[in-house]
C-alpha cells in the first residue's frame, strides 16, 4: 500500500509527538511507531526536566548552558546549547499550558529540585566563587517523562493526528540525495506500506540494548540509526555512550538521579562517602559519567560488595530520608527497588550498578534539525532528526540529567517549525524504483533463514562483549577484540533460524530484523572508540586518560563506504563563549 | 526450579479456536512473568507472540491474565504466584484476541479517547508564567495521571464482561484527572459524555479495577469523586 502524506514522522516518543503537534492544520501528517504512542520510552524518564525558571531560587540559562557545556566535556557544540538553555523556560512553561502535571512550589509554581552537575556561583557577583547546586530540575514526583509523554499524545489527539501504530521501520528512501519517503511493516499483518512524504523526521529513540545491563526498553535498538548508517549516511559521535551510574544491581532498571537530588548518597563496602573523594564540591550530584566511573574504581579496587550471584554492586542510601520524602518524591524507584530486588529503601540501602543508558551520538543534524549528509554540513533535503536519535551535539561527550527530555521538546518544536517553513515550496518526488521491493527482500530472506544460530544468543553475546569491552573503560586491545568479535556476530547472524514464519504480529522477524539494526549500531561504536585516543566525557580509554583539546575536540562522523568498512571524517566543535578549562567539581 | 507454564496460544492463520501450550524450563524465584514468557521465545518457541516493551512496569504494554489475575508480566515475579501448579498465562480478557497475548485494543482506545482525554482551557494565558495551581490541588491528579494504559482495571470489570459498551474504568480515570485538574475548563462536557447508562453509572462498585491496577490506583475512589461531582451539580 502506497500513502502520500505531507510529513511522515517516524517515532512516537517525546521527540516525535512534539513535532507533531507542531504540523500546522492543514498539513497531512502521519506518525509511525513502532509501538502505541504512549509506551514509547520517553515514559520512563523520572527526575525531571531542566530550565533555568528561578522558581525555587535565583538561576539564569546562562548557567544552565555553561553546566551543559561543562558536563558535555567541551564538546556539545555551543550554539546549539544556547539555543536549548535559552528556550527551556518557554518550552516548560508551554508543557505546563499543554496540561502536564507538576509538582508545585508554595506559590504554586512549577516546583524545581537538584540534579546532577546543575549548578550556580555561590556568589553571582563573584565568577571565582565556588559554583554549588542548583533546584534547576522541573519534576512530576518521580514520572516527569511519563507525564510529559501523556500530555503530549493527549495533544495529538486532540489535534487529530494521524498514528500508524506498530508499524515498524524498514527503509529510508534517499535518492539523488533527496529524501522521498520511508516504508514500514504493519506489524499486524506483515504488509509492506511506503510513505511518500514531503519531509520526513526521524524521532525513532535511542540503542541502549546494544549492551547487556541497561535502563533501555527493549525497543531501544537504535532502527533509524541503523538505517541511517545503511544508507552511507554518516553518524556523529557514536563512541558517546552513557552510563548512568544507578541502575539497580543486576537489572539495569533506572533508579533517577533524582534519589541523589532529594539526598540520597553512595557508599562503598565500609560505608564511605566515596563520592567525596572523586568530587569534593558536589559529591554525589558529580554528572553521570564521573559517577560511573567512580563506581567501577571503587568495585575494582574491592570495596564493592558482593552480590548472592558473585558480581558486585555499590549502595545507595536513602534511609535518612525518611517515609515522607521517599513516598512523596521517590516513589517510584523506590518501588522498582521493592518489587524486583525485595529491598526496603526507608530501611535498607538499595544495590545499584551503573547501566547503559544514553547514546549521546546519533544522526547529525544542525539546531534545526535538518540532517547533515557529511562533516562540512550539507544538508539532506527533507530529512530531519530529533531526540536520542539526533546528534545535534548538545549533550557532546556527556549528557546531563533532565536535558534529554528538554532536548526532546526543544528540538522537536524546531524541527517541526522547520518542517513547516520547508513545506511551503516543498513537493513529492517520484520514486525511482519500487521502494517495497528492498522490505520484500529482506523479509524473504529473513523468514527463509533455517540456520542453527538463535537471535537471543547472538544478540546477548553481542550485549556482553559491549559491555565488557566497550564499556566504561575501554582499551585498544579490548576495542580491538571487540572489533573482531563484532565481525562473528554479523557471520553468525547470516546462519540464523527463524521459527516463525507467518504473517500475523510476527515478533520473531521483527527481533531479527532488531538485531541486524544493533550490530550495525554495535560497529560504528566501537570502532569510533578505538579511533578516539583521549579521554573525554563518557568515552574512557584507559591507554589515553587525558583529554586532548588540541587533537580531539573535534566531533566523529562515521560512515560505511562502498565495501561496507566504517571510514571516519571530523567536524570542528563549535564554540561561542565558554572557554575550555579542567573539568573539576 | 523446575516451573511449568500454561500458554494460550491462538495463531489466526491455522488455528480456529485459541489452544493451551505447556513449555517446562528451570526458573528461579526473582524472575519476573516476562522474564519467563522471553525465555520460552528465545530458547523455545520462537513463534509465541506478546507485547512488551519497558520491562519495568511504565509503558503498560504486557497487561496480561496470570493464573487468572489480570497483571503486569513484567512486575509479576515467580516469588509472588503459585508455580507448584502450571502457571496460566491467558491474554486480558473483553477484548478480540489478535495472536497468542497480543489483543486488539481499538476499543480500549477508543474509550479513553471519548473522555476527551486532553486539557481544554480557552482562558488565553500569558507566555512567559504558567498557570499557577496549588501543590495540593496538582497531587490530587498523580495518583490518576499515573495510569499507563494497561487495560487490565478494564477487562478485570464485570461490567464490563457483560457490557462490551461500558465506557469502562481507564477512561473513567482519565476522566477523572481532568475533571479534577484546576486549569481545565472542560469538567461539565465530560460528565456529559460519561453521565449515560453506559458510562459511569455502569461502575457497582466491584473493586476488581483496583486488585489489577498494577500502579496500586484506588480507581473505585477516583470514580466515586466523579460519581459525587454528578450527583451534586447543578443542572
Amino acid at each position: 500500500m502506497i500513502h502520500k502524506f505531507d510529513v511522515v514522522i517516524v517515532g512516537a516518543g517525546g521527540a516525535g509527538l512534539r513535532a507533531a503537534v507542531e504540523i500546522p492544520k492543514g498539513t497531512s501528517c502521519a506518525v509511525i511507531s513502532k509501538v502505541f504512542p504512549t509506551r514509547s520510552h520517553t515514559g520512563t524518564a523520572q527526575g525531571g526536566v531542566c530550565a533555568a525558571l528561578s522558581n525555587e531560587e535565583d538561576d539564569s540559562w546562562l548557567d544552565h548552558a555553561f553546566d551543559t557545556v561543562k558536563g558535555s566535556d567541551y564538546l556539545g557544540d555551543q550554539d546549539a546549547i544556547e539555543i536549548m538553555c535559552q528556550d527551556a523556560p518557554r518550552a516548560i512553561i508551554e508543557l505546563e499550558h499543554m496540561g502536564m502535571p507538576f509538582s508545585r512550589t508554595k506559590e504554586g509554581k512549577i516546583a524545581q529540585r537538584k540534579f546532577g552537575g546543575h549548578t550556580k556561583l555561590e556568589n553571582p557577583k563573584d565568577p571565582n566563587s565556588k559554583r554549588i547546586p542548583v533546584n534547576r530540575a522541573c519534576y512530576s514526583a518521580d514520572r516527569t517523562g511519563h507525564v510529559m509523554l501523556q500530555t503530549l499524545y493527549e495533544n495529538c489527539i486532540k489535534n487529530n493526528v494521524n498514528f500508524y501504530s506498530e508499524y515498524f521501520l524498514t527503509d529510508l528512501i534517499i535518492e539523488d540525495g533527496i529524501c522521498k519517503g520511508v516504508t514500514a511493516i504493519d506489524m499486524a499483518t506483515s504488509e509492506i506500506h511506503t510513505f511518500q512524504a514531503k519531509a520526513v523526521m526521524f524521532a525513532t529513540g535511542g540503542y541502549g540494548r546494544a549492551f547487556r545491563i541497561t535502563s533501555n526498553a527493549h525497543v531501544g535498538t537504535g532502527d533509524g540509526c541503523a538505517l541511517v548508517y545503511k544508507a552511507g549516511l554518516p553518524l556523529e559521535d557514536m563512541e558517546f555512550f552513557q552510563f548512568h551510574p544507578t541502575g539497580l544491581w543486576r537489572l539495569g532498571i533506572l533508579v533517577s538521579e533524582a534519589a541523589r537530588g532529594e539526598g540520597g548518597i553512595l557508599r562503598n563496602n565500609a560505608g564511605e562517602r566515596f563520592m567525596e573523594v572523586y568530587a569534593p564540591t558536589v559529591k554525589d550530584l558529580a554528572p553521570r559519567d564521573m559517577v560511573s566511573r567512580a563506581i567501577i574504581s571503587e568495585i575494582r579496587a574491592g570495596r564493592g560488595i558482593l552480590g548472592s550471584d558473585g558480581t558486585y554492586y555499590i549502595n545507595l542510601d536513602l534511609t535518612h530520608l525518611g517515609k515522607k520524602v521517599i513516598d512523596e518524591k521517590i516513589p517510584e524507584i523506590t518501588g522498582f527497588a521493592r518489587t524486583y530486588l525485595g529491598v526496603e529503601p526507608t530501611k535498607e540501602c538499595v544495590p545499584i550498578q551503573p547501566t547503559a543508558h544514553y547514546a549521546m551520538g546519533g544522526i547529525p543534524t544542525n539546531y534545526d534539525a535538518e540532517v547533515l549528509a557529511d562533516s562540512k554540513g550539507t544538508k539532506v533535503t527533507g530529512f530531519y532528526a530529533a531526540g536520542e536519535c539526533a546528534c545535534v551535539s548538545v549533550h557532546g561527550g556527556n549528557r546531563l540529567g533532565t536535558n534529554s527530555l528538554l532536548d526532546i521538546v526543544v528540538f522537536g518544536r524546531r524541527g517541526g517549525k522547520k518542517i513547516s517553513q520547508f513545506l511551503v515550496t516543498a513537493e513529492h518526488h517520484e520514486f525511482n524504483s519500487d521502494p517495497k521491493e528492498k522490505t520484500k527482500a529482506l523479509m524473504n530472506d529473513l523468514l527463509s533463514r533455517n540456520g542453527t544460530e538463535k537471535i537471543s544468543e547472538i544478540r546477548r553475546d553481542l550485549q556482553q562483549s559491549m559491555m565488557d569491552k566497550c564499556g566504561i573503560f575501554r582499551n585498544e586491545k579490548d576495542l580491538t577484540e571487540n572489533k573482531e568479535l563484532i565481525k562473528q556476530y554479523k557471520e553468525r547472524y547470516r546462519n540464523i533460524g527463524l521459527q516463525d514464519k507467518s504473517k500475523v504480529f510476527n515478533t520473531d522477524l521483527i527481533e531479527a530484523i532488531e538485531l541486524g539494526n544493533l550490530l550495525d549500531i554495535a560497529e560504528s561504536i566501537n570502532e569510533a572508540a578505538l579511533n578516539r585516543q583521549e579521554s573525554r566525557g563518557a568515552h574512557t580509554r584507559e591507554d589515553f586518560p587525558k583529554r586532548d583539546d588540541a587533537g580531539w575536540m573535534k566531533h566523529t562522523f562515521i560512515t560505511k563506504n562502498e565495501s561496507g568498512d566504517p571510514k571516519i571524517d571530523y567536524k570542528p566543535v563549535v564554540l561561542t563563549r565558554f572557554e575550555p578549562m579542567e573539568r573539576k567539581y | 526450579m523446575q516451573v511449568t507454564f500454561k500458554i494460550l496460544r491462538f495463531n489466526p492463520e491455522v488455528d480456529k479456536e485459541p489452544h493451551f501450550e505447556e513449555y517446562r524450563f528451570e526458573g528461579h524465584e526473582n524472575m519476573t512473568v516476562l522474564d519467563c514468557l522471553h525465555k520460552i521465545k528465545w530458547e523455545h518457541d520462537g513463534s509465541l507472540a506478546f507485547r512488551r516493551s519497558c520491562a519495568h512496569g511504565v509503558c503498560g504494554s504486557d497487561g496480561m491474565r496470570i493464573n487468572g489475575r489480570n497483571h503486569l508480566a513484567c512486575s509479576t515475579l515467580l516469588k509472588d504466584i503459585n508455580t507448584k501448579k502450571p502457571v496460566v498465562i491467558e491474554p486480558l480478557p473483553a477484548m478480540p484476541i489478535i495472536k497468542d497475548l497480543i489483543l486488539d485494543m481499538t476499543d480500549f482506545y477508543d474509550k479513553y479517547k471519548a473522555v476527551k482525554p486532553y486539557l481544554i482551557n480557552n482562558t488565553p494565558v500569558t507566555e512567559d508564567s504558567e498557570r499557577l495551581q496549588s501543590n495540593a490541588d496538582a497531587e490530587k491528579l498523580f495518583e490518576s495521571a499515573k495510569c499507563i494504559l494497561c487495560a487490565c482495571c478494564t477487562t478485570s470489570c464485570p461490567s464490563t464482561w457483560t457490557n462490551n459498551n461500558y465506557i469502562g474504568p481507564a477512561a473513567l480515570l482519565k476522566a477523572y484527572r481532568f475533571v479534577f485538574d484546576t486549569r481545565d475548563e472542560a469538567a461539565d462536557e465530560r460528565l456529559d459524555i460519561i453521565d449515560t447508562p453506559d458510562g459511569i453509572w455502569r461502575c457497582h462498585t466491584i473493586f476488581n479495577c483496583i486488585e489489577s491496577c498494577p500502579k496500586e490506583i484506588n480507581i473505585t475512589w477516583h470514580i466515586s469523586q466523579l460519581k459525587k461531582e454528578l450527583s451534586t451539580r447543578e443542572l
